[in-house]
Parts: structure tokens; C-alpha cells; sequence
């Protein structure tokens, strides 16, 4: 009788003698930290070389220092306002009004946006009025609002968490809409009820959509924040880029705008690890 | 047939309603699942079987009929019975244990509570040492135990699994079908089985039902006799075989009877 299968278990098939070698074998973590560590000096060369280079030009007069300042100058001149001026003050005014207008903007926008999902009618009836809303300028409503709020803090805070809130709400219902449509079914079937399954479905399903909006919601905030000042203001970086512009003290402009570059960088490493902290786990 | 049945599907029909057009889902529908059961529904798919498993779990409503459990109507209740999907359907931003919880966490148990029933349970049922995994961590095989055992934990006597096993490889399926046995002899719960495969239908179960597609009817109900304590050398087994070869036929047939309707 033929066998419907044949077998064969020798060791000669499976095994062949490897050919001895001499390779090296990497350790793939050092390659990592050799990496880590050339990305780093890297940066370091590439920044100091820009403002040696910038500081350069401006020495041999090819570019005119009226309008480049010049790093040197630059220092020097932050100095004068910080001793001086009310560079500091400037500098907190502006922060806390972005930092507040970004806070109340995006927890107030997650809000909207997660409340989409207690009723799909409602949902309906309000997505094209946000998405209006949204195409707005809302820049061009500063004077609007600097006429209702006065020149002070609040119409700052206003223009920053308007800004805002729009774009983390039409973040949060874009995760409410992206949410498992099972996931609810499983929650409801194990007897949960609606705020249950908000709480353990909706808002944690959610959240990578309202944190991916944070980075650019802390830039639209000090956008928000720069241009209220430009419009009247008494306190702000904005409001003194503003005045150096118009006595024409391009150095004043260029410590504005050291300044602000620092502190959107700041901010914007503070919402990273924010970020971080807030998809732990995830 | 006197006796009490665990779970009581009486003439249930569902008909779902779209532009004025109307389609049946289910057709009187009537099953009798006495407690401790592992019962079965095999068909071909669009035959009403996740429509059935819905209404029992209490997330839609039949058009008629009852859902009886323990001899109480429980149309459109939920959480009285456990559900479990073909995806594990476990909450990525939870840990496996979390996950496992969830259901008594619903349920409104302390933390401490729930962890102390959920603990050795995950112990005994191979999912030690992964209680602070997340799911993400896991293999396919490993996710469909927590999903398993959340369903289990949460206390009902009554389990619904709607292809548990059907997105898993052949080899870590047998795996997980053994273990399903393990956990359903130690535990003495009913079990209402959805599954396309006909081995695993056999293998499992008590009682096979045959669900017939469009509208989907409950047509022929087959009694596997095999001792328990079922291994592999069962499915190798005449009586296996030979149930197979009916059931393949029995299916064969809804095919043809669709066909001409």
C-alpha cells in the first residue's frame, strides 16, 4: 500500500555546517547614541554658524545693520530694555494672555467638540455653522473686539482662545466621528450607561485627535495674542514691536522678535511634553 | 421537553425597514438553551446571526417575539448577559487588567474588588504576567483571552461569543479552543457559540443549530453525542467525521434553498 504522505526527518536535510566568518557584529545601541550624540554637535554648528555668519556680514557692511541689527547688537539692545525698558513685563504680559487664551481655548473646544456625541441630530444641525465659524478670520475681528473688551488683558485673551477653540472643537468631533462604533455597542452591552461610555470610550478615543491640535493651537494663540497688541495695547512684545516700528528702531523690532521666536520655542517644547504626559500609556 | 430552560428565544423576528422597503433579518426564531449548554449556530454569513446575538444582548429590539432568561423578558435590557466579538474589542489606552475589569468597573465594584476577583482568574487562565501589558503588547491569541475572561469575569451566567476565534491562525485557534473548554467546564457557563466552522462548531459543542440565510430561520437542530473531555484525537474520530460530512450537507442544502427562493 502507498502511503498518502512521505516523511522525512534527517537531520543532513535541515542542517548545513555555516561557513566560519570573521564579521564584526554593531551593537545597534551605541550606533543609536553615536547618532544621538552627531545630531546634537550638528544643531550646535548649524546655530552658532548662522549668527556668526549673520554677525559677519553685518561687520564687512554687506548687510546694512539698519535693517539686520546684527546678533551683538541685538544682545546689547535686550539688555538696555530688560534693565531699562519693560522687556520682562512685555514679555509676561504676552505669554499669560496666550497661555490663557490656549488653555480656555482648547478645553472649551474639546468640550464642544465631544459634546457632538450625545446627539447625532444636534451634531448635524451645529457641524456647518463651526465649520463657518471657522473660515472666519478671526484676525480681522481684532478691532471688533478691542472696541468691546477695551485695549486691556481681556480682548488679548479673547482674540487667542478664538483662535483656538474652533479648531480643537472640529478636533475632538473628528475623533467623536472616528470613535468604534463597537467599542459603544460593547460598553452598552455590558449594561454601561451613556455617561459611562462617554467617560470610558468617548473622551480617552478622542484624545489623540484634541492633543495633535495642541501644537498648532499654542502658535495660533500667540498669533492671536501679537496682533490684539498691534491693534491697541499698552503692555506686550507686540505692542513694543509696534512702537520700535514707528520711531523706527529696527533694533527694538529685532529684539521683539528674538523675543517672541524664543518664547513660541518655549512654549511650543512646554506642549510637547504636555503631549507627552497626556498620551502616556498610549 | 418540559424542563426550565436557561435562556428562551421565543418567535423572535426582526424586520428592518429602509426606504419604505421592508427586509427580514430573522424569522421566527425560537430557541430553548437549557443551563450549562454549549450551543452552536452555524450558517453561512448574512444569515441574522449577529442580529440574533444584538437582541439577546439587548442592543436592538425584535420586531416580535420575546427573550425570555430565566423565565423574565429581557427585550431590550442590557448587561444580563456577556458578549464577545470576533475583534477583542479591548480599550487600547487601558492595561490588560483594566480591560479585564471593565464590565465589573460598569458594574459600579471598587477597583480593589474587581482586581481581587480578576487576579486569579488571569492567573489560572494564562494571562499571568501581562495584567499591566497593554493590549497593543499582545498577540492575537493573548487579546481574545482578556476579551475572554472580561466577558467571563462580568458575571452573567450567560455567554455570547460571536466568532471568538475567527481572526486567529489554525494552530493558536485549537490553542484557544481547548481553553474555551477548560474555562466553560470549570465555570458551568451557557454558552451561545456563533462560528462559520463547522470543526470548531463540532468540537465544542452540546447542541449545533443550523441558521438558514434571508430571512434567517432556525431550521435543523443537531445533538453531538461525543463523550467529553474532547482532544484532538475527537476530531479524527468516525462520529466526528461523520457529523461533519452532515452537517457539510445540511449546509449544502440552505444553499441550494436560498438559491431557488
Amino acid at each position: 500500500m502507498k502511503n498518502s504522505a512521505e516523511i522525512i526527518t534527517d537531520k543532513t536535510l535541515f542542517q548545513k555546517s555555516a561557513p566560519v566568518s570573521t564579521v564584526v557584529i554593531k551593537d545597534e545601541e551605541e550606533i543609536k547614541k553615536k547618532m544621538k550624540q552627531a545630531t546634537i554637535v550638528g544643531q550646535v554648528i548649524l546655530g552658532v554658524g548662522i549668527i556668526v555668519l549673520w554677525e559677519l556680514l553685518t561687520r564687512f557692511g554687506i548687510l546694512d545693520t539698519y535693517y539686520w541689527s546684527s546678533p551683538i547688537i541685538i544682545v546689547q539692545t535686550t539688555w538696555i530694555a530688560l534693565t531699562e525698558g519693560t522687556l520682562l513685563f512685555d514679555i509676561v504680559y504676552t505669554s499669560g494672555s496666550t497661555i490663557i487664551g490656549f488653555i480656555l481655548g482648547t478645553i472649551i473646544g474639546a468640550c464642544i467638540g465631544l459634546s457632538f456625541w450625545w446627539s447625532p441630530l444636534y451634531s448635524r444641525i451645529s457641524e456647518p455653522y463651526l465649520v463657518a465659524f471657522n473660515s472666519i478670520p478671526k484676525l480681522a475681528l481684532a478691532p471688533v473686539l478691542v472696541i468691546l473688551l477695551g485695549i486691556g488683558f481681556g480682548s488679548k485673551v479673547m482674540l487667542a482662545f478664538l483662535m483656538v477653540v474652533i479648531v480643537t472643537a472640529l478636533a475632538a468631533f473628528s475623533g467623536v466621528k472616528a470613535i468604534d462604533y463597537d467599542l459603544e455597542n460593547l460598553l452598552f452591552s455590558l449594561g454601561a450607561k451613556k455617561h459611562q461610555v462617554f467617560t470610558k470610550v468617548v473622551i480617552p478615543s478622542s484624545m489623540p485627535w484634541i492633543i495633535s491640535s495642541l501644537k498648532i493651537n499654542i502658535a495660533l494663540a500667540l498669533a492671536g495674542a501679537i496682533v490684539g497688541e498691534f491693534i491697541a495695547s499698552r503692555h506686550g512684545v507686540g505692542r513694543m514691536i509696534l512702537y520700535a516700528g514707528q520711531i523706527m528702531d529696527t533694533n527694538l523690532v529685532w529684539v521683539g522678535v528674538v523675543a517672541l521666536s524664543i518664547l513660541s520655542t518655549l512654549m511650543y517644547v512646554a506642549t510637547v511634553y504636555l503631549e507627552k504626559l497626556l498620551t502616556r500609556g498610549n | 421537553m418540559e424542563g426550565r430552560f436557561k435562556l428562551e428565544i421565543v418567535n423572535n423576528t426582526k424586520i428592518f425597514k429602509k426606504n419604505g422597503k421592508e427586509f427580514i433579518a430573522l424569522r421566527d426564531v425560537t430557541l430553548q438553551i437549557p443551563e450549562g449548554r454549549f450551543v452552536s449556530i452555524i450558517g453561512p454569513s448574512g444569515c441574522g446571526k449577529s442580529t440574533l446575538f444584538n437582541i439577546i444582548a439587548g442592543l436592538i429590539k425584535p420586531t416580535m417575539g420575546q427573550v425570555l432568561l430565566d423565565e423574565k423578558n429581557i427585550i431590550g435590557e442590557n448587561g444580563h448577559v456577556g458578549y464577545m466579538l470576533q475583534k477583542d474589542l479591548l480599550l487600547p489606552w487601558r492595561t490588560i487588567l483594566e480591560n479585564v475589569i471593565l464590565g465589573l468597573e460598569v458594574k459600579g465594584y471598587k477597583k480593589s474588588e474587581s482586581e481581587a476577583k480578576a487576579l486569579p482568574l488571569m492567573h489560572k487562565y494564562g494571562l499571568k504576567g501581562f495584567e499591566k501589558h497593554y493590549p497593543r503588547e499582545l498577540s492575537g491569541g493573548m487579546k481574545q483571552r482578556a476579551a475572554l475572561l472580561r466577558t467571563v469575569l462580568y458575571d452573567s451566567d450567560i455567554i455570547l461569543l460571536d466568532e471568538p476565534f475567527g481572526a486567529l491562525d489554525a494552530q493558536t485557534r485549537l490553542v484557544m479552543q481547548n481553553w474555551l473548554l477548560q474555562i466553560w467546564t470549570d465555570l458551568k457557563k451557557t454558552v451561545l457559540f456563533v462560528t462559520h466552522d463547522i470543526d470548531e462548531a463540532i468540537y465544542l459543542s452540546d447542541d449545533i443549530y443550523v441558521l438558514s440565510p434571508r430571512p434567517g430561520r432556525l431550521k435543523t437542530k443537531v445533538t453531538v453525542n461525543l463523550p467529553r473531555h474532547r482532544s484532538e484525537e475527537t476530531m479524527a474520530s468516525k462520529e466526528f467525521v461523520e457529523l461533519k460530512q452532515l452537517l457539510l450537507n445540511l449546509l449544502k442544502d440552505e444553499e441550494n434553498d436560498s438559491k431557488i427562493v
